[in-house]
């Protein structure tokens, strides 16, 4: 067995048994068991870095490729089997899930501490890096959608943990069901490409679509559907509406799900997708589109809320919305490069936010203030995450998001009309910066707004604020991928090197990096810390000295306030129109069952009625008159029984019974062995 | 290849000796006749554990027996299994003692009820063992009596109309295939051998005669969609479902739905192979209504059994789809989604008779946020319903996927529409475990005990089958699927 073949297994058993063993005896295990699944995940975090370091270090190569599978069943006409695909892009994903989950799992045990169902919140993060591992780590369609869905339940679990709150359980089913019509949207363009290519495996599939044995606007309609997953899983518009609800999960989970794994995995299928989807320049287009509209509303969003966490799914959704942009516009390193680096800052982000919602026991902004004093390291390594996800240089979301500025520029230089896209996003940006040093201004700056919760503030314990260091050097450190040695970019190059990353330059492609011509990329260098810096002066101006009131601003702009202030109310378009229409309409039909069909049925009873008088007098004669005679018959057998009626007897005929039972196998299994 | 063992014989009629037992036992020994009636199943299982053990896929008909039984009308003692009913016969076997166990509050009229549970089980193992049409007849009808008075008897307050309801529906549904049979006897010479009759009809004045062809098997069909249900067929299965014991809901559901497309794959496609595709279209547009329709009922329904009964409707709309489509995948789908449906389904009418044993209600939105103080109750009933709406890794998603993908080539507009079921099924079943499960605990049921052991008993083994079967599908897949490629050559060569 081949090295990557077995750190693969052990990568995936071990959180599927920390699941296993969590679910069976975590009750009943010291500690809750929670050093099981911490162990656990410790060491796939280890194999995760050991399958890193073995491709990417000791055997890089541009187009490594480690490629291994087993056969599964038989379909009758297709073979599914199941195996391992591992490329760099595998390789750097295992690492970030790997680390988040671990973060978050240790993160977890102060957050959780003396929760009802500790053992329980364990099983599920188990559960949940498995099937993210399985997500990363496997080879065909057909495993992707089931990792896909394993994904979206153990969110479902981890969403409704506080299942007795009717918020989190209303959270929980909204994001299953929402992402889960992404995924039929999933399946069925993997029923297209089955249906055209007779594959599943991810390499035999693009083979086929370079041999164009899918194209045109089949290819293109497969691809928009696979995409739709990634629009349920990655939150992108219109299906963006559960990520803000499912925040009543606990915040580890927030962190987990909106940082670096589920949110993340729409945008890892596309990224592994890229050599299809490349293919159809007309899907890319739709996949840049959905992106900006994503990453524009959801900045303009978050502008106007008040809930910590709200705020950062917003930005969550966002910043989403760029990557996707991204890999749309063909700058694929630079749209996996923001995954890495967004996974990094905006957990930290979340469990910061985790930090701080713990000791003022409050997610409302408006009531925090001042904070900075009482808990210096939330405060600093917050402070680190805003400035990574606002994009100053030195921290690592100014890299990534510059790549992506840059390859939307070169796009837009190339084809004039989509120019909206780099403007789009250069307006986002802007909101990006001052939405989030709002944030800071209101939870850590000027004075308390609530006496008693400022009190009761205090710092976190270690368990909590040593994942936010490490974090912080994450968000840091992440950022010298593309300025420091340029390893990122050597690290993911867009796959299928001959035909993809043709295909990608012919309309516009890798012009992130270095590779990018020098104007586009300074240009949009520079753009971009100018926005940033806009950003943050404005977010300074309002909320830090307050010259500008936030209140008149706002009253003075009511009506466009309002619609970012209600989302735009498309929850209210899907509660009034579309599930309002599923309920009417199930009404009607259990109605139609009811009275049109089940009255039919029951017409024909006065017909049956008729028909009865007749049969009556024979079921009367005959059929009573047989079944009387059985009675006869039995009763007789009865009375004989009644004689031999005690407890010895009845013991004697059941074990009677049993032998002649066993006497029957025996024969049975004997004639087999002869 | 005849059986020297007698293996589908023993199974068969075990059950029997075992009513027979029961009968002659007095009726005050309540216990005595549950266990008696518990151990009279044991035999059928550990002998359809051994049937599988032996079935060589490979081999087609096995377990044969074959003796003249009313030689004047050429009808034939005739058993066999193949592909198609060796997972059927397991199933039967397999939930036979499982509800037995969740038998065991009945106590009224003991020796009746579990004497007739017993010849239900030979009735239902002989429909499919039998190679004869008219033995398979014979206990098609057999087994009709004994559910007709396990649901009027010791059914639920309207006991009465769903009996009568569901003993009509498929006495009527008989009556089309009765029909048929003799037809189809008369016409080829006096032959009732299921398995020659294929070629006997090609080789009659039937085989070319396409309208009569057609109007029989659209008498067939009826007959077996009944059983189904297919729309517009199946208002009696919620009215039985709702009024029946526990037991025999699982039995309903779990196995005699299945007969409908049993029948349809055993005796109307073989039988009639031009008309299986003339026909295709049609029943996989009913397929369609069963499916979104159910589904949607399903949605509206507030009492659990009744939630759980249109569900079937819902989840056997996929068989109808996936035997419509003729394709590799679409056949191996369906069959597998029978025996997935009956594991499923079995659990979930088991779940539902627990709380209803205690609650004594089954108002979905009654209870509320049982999870808390029902944490065992409430993980089976978790599993159950995830595999319900085909969470891959349990069983439910394996069929249901081949289905899709066996359908799609042929009835793309229709499995499109189709694929929206597996939203509207996600949406149905979450919101139901949602309103009984989540939210704050109804204090009303604060004391309620967690699932006995007998229980546990009764869930483990299917809970294990629809996690073994979602990991490894090929160990029941393997088993049909040399029978299914042989049914479909038989049918597109027709």
């Amino acid at each position: 067995m081949h090295l990557l073949e077995i750190l693969s297994w052990l990568i995936l058993a071990l959180p599927l048994a920390a699941f296993a063993v969590q679910m069976a005896v975590g009750a009943r295990l010291p500690r809750y068991g929670d050093f099981i699944s911490i162990g656990a995940i410790s060491l796939s975090l280890v194999f995760c870095l050991l399958v890193f370091f073995r491709v990417i270090v000791l055997e890089y190569s541009p187009d490594y490729v480690f490629a291994v599978s087993y056969p599964w069943f038989s379909g009758g006409s297709i073979e599914f089997r199941w195996g391992f695909y591992i490329d760099n892009v595998t390789a750097f994903m295992l690492v970030v899930v790997g680390v988040v989950s671990t973060l978050v799992h240790i993160y977890s045990v102060g957050y959780m501490h003396g929760e009802e169902n500790y053992h329980r919140f364990f099983a599920y993060l188990g559960l949940f890096s498995f099937s993210m591992f399985l997500l990363v780590l496997c080879d065909n369609l057909f495993t992707l959608y089931i990792a896909w869905e394993l994904v979206g339940v153990s969110s479902y679990l981890l969403i409704g943990f506080y299942y007795t709150k009717h918020s989190a359980a209303n959270a929980c089913i909204k994001a299953f069901l929402t992402t889960r019509v992404g995924d039929v949207f999933m399946f069925l363009g993997i029923l297209l490409l089955v249906l055209y290519t007779g594959q599943l495996a991810y390499h035999d599939v693009f083979n086929a679509v370079a041999h164009g044995e899918i194209s045109g606007t089949v290819l293109t309609i497969a691809i928009v559907c696979l995409f739709g997953g990634a629009v349920g899983k990655s939150a992108q518009f219109p299906l963006h509406v559960w990520l803000p609800d499912a925040m009543e999960g606990p915040t580890p989970v927030s962190a987990l799900i909106h940082a670096a794994t589920m949110v993340a995995a729409g945008v890892y299928m596309v990224g592994r997708m890229f050599p299809m989807f490349s293919q159809s320049a007309e899907a890319m287009l739709v996949i840049a589109y959905i992106g900006l509209i994503t990453a524009f509303f959801a900045a303009t969003i978050a502008i106007t809320q008040n809930d910590i966490k709200r705020v950062l799914a917003y930005s969550t959704i966002s910043q989403l919305g760029y990557m996707v942009t991204a890999l749309g516009v063909g700058a694929y390193t630079a749209g996996l490069y923001h995954l890495m680096t967004h996974a990094f800052f905006k957990a930290l982000l979340f469990l910061c936010s985790g930090s701080v919602i713990h000791a003022a026991h409050t997610q409302d902004m408006r009531e925090m203030g001042g904070l900075r004093k009482k808990m210096p390291i939330t405060f600093a390594t917050m402070l680190i995450g805003t400035l990574a996800i606002a994009g100053v240089p030195f921290f690592s979301g100014f890299g990534s998001k510059d790549a992506i500025m840059a390859g939307a520029l070169a796009f837009g230089s190339e084809h004039g009309a989509h120019m909206t896209i780099f403007i789009g996003l250069f307006v986002a940006a802007g909101m990006t910066a001052f939405y989030m040093f709002r944030l800071i201004f209101m939870t850590f700056y000027g004075e308390s707004r609530n006496q008693h919760s400022y009190d009761h503030a205090h710092e976190s314990p270690a368990s909590m604020t040593v994942p936010l260091l490490i974090l912080a050097v994450l968000s840091i450190a992440g950022g010298f991928g593309l300025y420091g040695g340029l390893w990122f970019n050597h690290l993911v190059v867009p796959p299928a090197l001959q035909e993809a990353a043709h295909a990608a330059a012919e309309h516009g492609g890798e012009h992130g990096g270095a590779h990018g011509e020098a104007w586009i990329h300074y240009g949009a260098m520079g753009l971009s810390i100018f926005v940033a810096a806009l950003g943050i002066f404005l977010s300074w101006v309002v909320y830090g000295v307050k010259w500008i009131s936030a209140e008149k601003t706002a009253a003075a702009i009511r009506p466009i306030y309002q619609l970012s202030f209600n989302k735009y109310y498309v929850d209210e378009f899907y509660q009034k129109i579309v599930i309002a229409f599923v309920l009417w309409i199930r009404k009607v039909l259990a109605a139609f069952d009811r009275i049109v069909i089940d009255g039919i049925v029951n017409l024909t009873a006065p017909l049956m009625r008729g028909g009865a008088t007749f049969s009556g007098g024979f079921d009367h004669y005959v059929v009573d008159g047989v079944l009387n005679l059985g009675a006869l018959i039995v009763q007789a057998a009865g009375s004989v029984s009644v004689m031999l009626q005690n407890g010895v007897i009845q013991s004697y005929i059941l074990k009677a019974a049993i032998a002649a039972a066993v006497i029957l196998v025996v024969h049975q299994y004997i004639q087999f062995w002869l | 290849m005849e059986s020297q063992t007698h293996l589908l014989t023993w199974m068969t009629f075990f059950p029997l000796i075992g009513a027979v037992l029961v009968l002659i036992t007095p009726s005050r020994a309540k216990t005595f006749i549950k266990q008696l009636a518990f151990v009279f199943t044991l035999p059928s299982l550990a002998l359809g554990v051994q049937m599988l053990r032996l079935y060589d896929p490979a081999a087609g008909l096995q377990f044969v027996e074959r003796v003249s039984w009313i030689s004047y009308f050429n009808i034939e003692y005739y058993i066999g299994a193949d592909g198609l009913s060796v997972p059927m016969l397991f199933l039967t076997v397999l939930l036979c003692p499982i509800c037995i166990l969740a038998s065991w509050g009945i106590n009224d009229r003991v020796k009746g009820y579990f004497a007739l549970f017993l010849l239900l089980e030979t009735g239902m193992l002989g429909v499919f063992s039998a190679l004869d049409f008219f033995l398979f007849y014979v206990f098609w009808e057999l087994m009709l009596l004994p559910m007709y008075f396990l649901i009027g008897i010791w059914g639920g307050p309207r006991r009465e109309y769903a009996a009568i309801k569901f003993f009509l529906y498929t006495l009527f549904g008989s009556v089309f295939l009765l029909i048929a049979m003799i037809v189809i006897y008369l016409n080829t010479g006096g032959s009732f051998d299921l398995v020659a009759l294929r070629e006997q009809i090609a080789s009659s004045p039937l085989g070319s005669a396409a309208r009569v062809q057609w109007w029989l098997f659209l008498g067939m069909y009826v007959a077996f969609a009944i059983k189904i249900p297919a729309f517009p067929f199946h208002t009696w299965l919620p009215d039985a479902h709702v009024e029946a014991p526990t037991a025999i809901s699982v039995i309903l559901a779990g196995i005699l739905l299945k007969m409908g497309t049993y029948g349809i794959l055993r005796i109307a496609y073989p039988l009639f192979p031009e008309m299986a595709q003339q026909f295709a279209l049609f029943i996989a547009i009913i397929a369609l209504i069963n499916i979104v329709y159910g589904a949607l009922c399903a949605m509206a329904q507030t009492d659990l059994k009744k939630l759980v009964a249109y569900s079937s409707i819902s989840h056997m709309g996929y068989v109808m789809l996936g035997m419509a489509a003729l394709t590799p995948e679409g056949m191996n789908g369906a069959v597998l989604q029978m025996f997935n449906h009956g594991t499923i389904t079995a659990m979930l009418f088991l779940l539902v008779g627990v709380i209803y044993d205690r609650a004594h209600h089954r108002n979905i939105d009654g209870f509320g946020g049982l999870a808390k103080n029902l944490p065992i109750y409430s993980g089976f009933t978790c599993l159950a319903f995830f595999a319900s709406l085909g969470l891959p890794g349990l069983s439910g998603f394996i069929s249901e996927a081949l289905v899709f993908l066996g359908a799609f080539p042929v009835f793309m507009v229709i499995t499109i529409i189709g694929l929206s079921g597996i939203v509207i099924t996600a949406a149905y079943i979450l919101w139901t475990y949602q309103r009984v499960f989540l939210g704050p605990l109804n204090e009303k049921y604060a004391e309620l005990p967690d699932c006995s052991i007998r229980e546990q008993v009764m869930l483990y083994p299917l809970a294990f089958i629809v996690i073994l079967l979602g990991v490894f599908p090929h160990l029941i897949l393997q088993i049909f699927q040399p029978t299914m490629m042989q049914l479909i050559e038989i049918v597109t060569k027709g």
